[in-house]
């Protein structure tokens, strides 16, 4: 493990992912991979959860291209270097920020969404020229084998590398030291992950997850609503880290919840759900029997089906949930509870409650009270009036906060993650004699000059500034003669 | 006479030639209608507005910037006053509440920040805590939203690893040790000015400050008069009795300073007074990399000269060590100081001076790798304090155009769907 990252960092320790050209090269190499093995990736996706090639198509591959073609297209410009607002001290210097690459980044990707989840970070990284270490969940073994096999073959082989295993092999690798950890997965694990960084003062970066609720209020088109909820919920088997995990509402809204939630499911998936293509499957057994567990000694108002041979879990709502029961305490399966409250007080009451979740959705025509729901919660994100959407446009930076995780990523915001923004000041040799202004032996009227100087800026009006100028020539000149 | 036959047939004639029926051509066109839609917002709400007094907007899409909640500062020793209070600024400015943990080696200060202080703030949102090492470590068993650490990086692990118990974002403001380049291609009395200047300030406790000075033997020469000239102007023949220099913090600091005055050869100055915790401003020449003269950072009024032979191996010698929190250059080549500035890393640079880049609060401040992570300063610090929320508003209507992401799906559909991407620009909004 530890040859294989000293490889990769004197790989990058060669400066070659560093020019503008070669991360094009890359990200360009990258997206003929995706196009012309579009067949093996989907089958890969499809083989680990059951993914129709549509779904997995619109749900990763789309996303994987959009963003390629995003950092195509800007990367040039966000590689220079961008001048700063200057005072009066460094008025006749550069000042920039130049954003440099970090280094031999760690990118460890989660077994829900295994291809999107692991190559959108991997591109952030290549942008911000980085070399990078992928490490796939070994949970989606069929994608991780074929992001092993693919990636060699397509991008330069020393700087970018994949290396897969399980448990051990990734605490090995965290063993290791690195300029960045990209983590997807779950709040245990990550932090296990943040623990193993310190011990190399390694910045991270980690997506994790928690229970997105989902409010949705009296004042509302109820048929769409419940639409667009289970769309978010049920797509990839309720295995989504952003689904709307829960349903928070007044109680005499839930059987119109339940009757028109199931019938959108009709609507989806058929009358025999097992039959549609368009349904995924639990990722393993240990999982199935996890989700399983949660439907203990509740209400189910309907689905519950299961089958372990498949490892097909039905589209499943429950009512009246008990907050203190075990499906209230864990996250990821195609159930959804609702839990009545009285009213929006005691929705955000409930919310605050209980850990920051990594995504909030709020149902209603009324504004005010979507914006009251925003103002008096804590999220990663939020979509208002529908659910996952804010996952879509990347120039809204994803990511948790609180349990739900730190750092954020997506087009322009990944670019920002993998690199150092360096600020630089460029100043001449010349012009010594201004700066005896701040040598000893010092004296009061010196650090009157010095205040004056250093808390005015350089935004002031043009005759302001010549005024300025000007002080600050005599300012040089009176010292400069002796007079202080 | 028809009024639209003109116009119809030129579009029919259009057809025929095909011109419409390429992927390539549809996408293009739906590019420009994307383009059209992001445009004219405000055109387009106020038609609707008029014509229909329709709240119908288009989603909206914002950053909302958030306190996280509970931060905690721990601040250092060398500037007790502004390192405390500049981050305590920006968590304020951000939303927080906020716990602050001045260093117990600074005593003066603490007892001021401990008893004036919360007379100015409003006590339920902000408290001032006291202790060593244990109570911080007790403190740091507590669960905060966010900690803000200013400190060496042998504690900084200790704080990022209390952290990661609580999933807690950090910002670390460590140290290392400052390389400073001198080229042979300058006027030494200028460099020995600057260099000299930053480096004893605070009698060298600045965790920013140019730590030694890689050179060739020959520059090395001609900045030694030039230093000792230096310091004799800012100082005096007898320092210790000037009012411009400092002294170091504490019996523990000074002994070990004193320690390193035994690395290499005294150039300047290598005097110290243990009642006084004076240490004179000190060059040292001859010195080893393995020496721990160039093994811990200095943070005291001792500068060791390393010598080099070229630009290449100081780069060289840089970039073997831990990624410093500055990096100065110093050369009348513009091309020299750039090779320096893009062949390093480092948390802040600057070219002929020492740490002006500080005193521009436009300019991030902060480490990289182990001199730290995270920056602030100016609207830094907001940004560090705040969690960036993204929010989707979308609108209730348009329920038609999601029907494409509905199942059950269709091959057909697929090819839609993707021409729709195709137009990248607002198919986020279409689906």
């Amino acid at each position: 493990m530890e040859r294989e990252v000293q490889r990769v960092r004197q790989a990058f320790l060669s400066g070659r992912s560093r020019s503008l050209r070669f991360r094009l090269q890359q990200l360009e190499a990258l997206r003929r991979m995706v196009q012309e093995r579009e067949k093996d990736i989907l089958a890969a996706i499809a083989a680990d959860l059951c993914k129709s090639e549509f779904n997995a198509y619109s749900q990763e591959v789309i996303t994987v291209l959009g963003e390629i073609d995003f950092m195509l297209e800007n990367l040039p410009e966000w590689v220079t270097a961008k001048p700063v607002k200057k005072n009066l001290l460094t008025m006749l210097d550069e000042a920039y920020i130049q954003p440099q690459p970090l280094g031999v980044v760690l990118i460890i990707g989660a077994w829900n969404y295994p291809f999107v989840l692991t190559i959108q970070p991997l591109i952030g990284a290549i942008a911000a020229g980085n070399a990078v270490i992928i490490k796939p969940s070994e949970l989606s073994e069929n994608t991780a084998k074929i992001v092993a096999k693919l990636l060699p073959q397509y991008l330069d082989q020393d700087l970018y590398i994949v290396i897969n295993g399980g448990v051990e092999e990734t605490t090995e690798l965290l063993k290791q030291r690195f300029d960045h950890v990209f983590y997807t997965g779950n709040t245990a694990v990550g932090k296990i992950v943040m623990e193993a960084a310190a011990k190399h003062l390694t910045p991270v970066t980690l997506e994790l997850g928690g229970k997105s609720p989902c409010y949705v209020d009296k004042d509302c088109d109820l048929d769409i609503v419940c639409r667009r909820i289970t769309w978010g919920k049920y797509m990839n088997c309720g295995q989504t880290c952003i689904a709307p995990d829960y349903i928070l509402c007044e109680a005499s809204l839930q059987s119109q919840i339940v009757w028109k939630i199931k019938e959108t499911v009709k609507e989806f998936y058929g009358e025999n759900i097992k039959e549609s293509p368009d349904y995924e499957r639990i990722i393993n057994l240990r999982h199935f029997k996890r989700i399983l567990s949660l439907l203990e000694g509740q209400k189910i108002a309907f689905g519950g089906e299961t089958d372990e041979a498949t490892r097909y879990i039905a589209p499943t709502v429950l009512t009246d949930v008990d907050p203190k029961t075990k499906v209230m305490q864990e996250e990821i399966g195609p159930i959804l509870p609702i839990v009545p409250v009285k009213n929006v007080d005691e929705a955000i009451d409930f919310i605050n409650e209980r850990e920051k979740p990594l995504a909030l959705y709020v149902f209603s025509h009324n504004h005010k009270l979507i914006k009251r729901m925003i103002d008096e919660t804590s999220s990663g994100g939020v979509t208002g009036n529908d659910v996952i959407m804010h996952f879509m446009l990347n120039s809204l930076p994803f990511g948790g906060v609180g349990s739900s995780g730190m750092g954020a990523y997506h087009g322009k915001h990944s670019f920002d993650t993998f690199s150092h923004q360096r600020p630089c000041l460029l100043k001449s040799l010349k012009r010594e004699g201004a700066n005896k202004l701040r040598y000893p032996p010092n004296s009061q009227s010196k650090v009157d000059w010095g205040k004056f100087f250093l808390l005015k800026r350089f935004n002031k009006e043009k005759f302001g500034l010549l005024l300025l100028t000007f002080l600050g020539i005599v300012a040089a000149v009176l010292v400069k003669a002796g007079y202080y | 006479m028809d009024p639209f036959e003109d116009t119809l047939r030129r579009l029919r004639e259009a057809f025929h030639t095909g011109r419409t029926r390429s992927a390539e051509f549809r996408a293009a066109q739906l590019r420009g209608l994307g383009r059209f839609l992001q445009e004219n917002k405000q055109l387009l709400h106020d038609a609707l507005a008029q014509d229909l007094h329709k709240a119908t907007q288009l989603d909206s899409a914002f950053i909302r910037k958030e306190p996280f909640g509970l931060v905690l500062i721990i601040a250092p020793w060398n500037y007790p006053l502004n390192l405390t209070l500049v981050p305590l600024v920006g968590a304020l400015a951000a939303g927080n509440c906020v716990v602050l943990k001045p260093s117990e080696i600074s005593k003066s200060i603490e007892k001021v920040l401990a008893e004036v202080l919360p007379r100015y703030l409003d006590e339920s949102c902000f408290a001032v805590v006291l202790g060593g090492p244990q109570e911080t470590g007790q403190l740091l068993e507590h669960r905060f939203d966010y900690i803000f650490f200013t400190g060496s990086p042998r504690v900084g692990k200790i704080v990022m690893t209390a952290a990661a118990k609580h999933l807690t974002p950090v910002t670390l403001e460590l140290g290392g040790k400052n390389p400073c380049y001198v080229d042979d291609d300058c006027d030494p009395q200028t460099v020995a000015n600057r260099v000299a200047w930053f480096r004893y300030f605070n009698a060298g406790q600045t965790c920013v400050a140019p730590d030694y000075v890689l050179c060739s033997p020959e520059m090395q020469e001609r900045l030694l008069p030039a230093l000792q000239s230096t310091i004799t102007r800012f100082y005096g023949d007898d320092p210790q009795s000037s009012p411009n220099l400092g002294r170091i913090i504490n019996q523990k600091q000074f002994q070990r300073l004193r320690a390193l005055l035994g690395c290499g050869h005294v150039a300047i100055g290598g005097q110290s007074d243990e009642s006084d915790r004076y240490i004179a401003p000190t060059v040292l020449v001859d010195v080893q990399e393995t020496e721990p003269v160039m093994q811990e950072e200095i943070f005291g009024p001792i500068l060791p000269i390393v010598n080099v032979r070229s630009v290449d191996e100081a780069i060289e010698f840089i970039n073997r060590r831990e990624k410093p929190l500055a990096l100065y250059a110093f050369s009348n080549s513009s091309q020299v100081v750039k090779r320096l500035l893009t062949q390093t890393s480092s948390g802040g640079f600057c070219g002929n001076d020492g740490f002006m880049h500080m005193t521009l609060a436009s300019l991030p401040f902060g480490g990289v790798g182990a001199s730290g992570m995270g920056q602030y300063h100016g609207k830094f610090s907001f940004d560090t304090f705040s969690h960036h929320r993204a929010c989707l508003l979308r609108r209730p209507g348009m329920e038609k155009l999601n029907d494409l992401r509905y199942p059950p799906h269709s091959p057909r559909r697929l090819r839609v769907l993707l021409v729709a991407m195709e137009a990248r620009g607002c198919s986020c909004t279409l689906l």
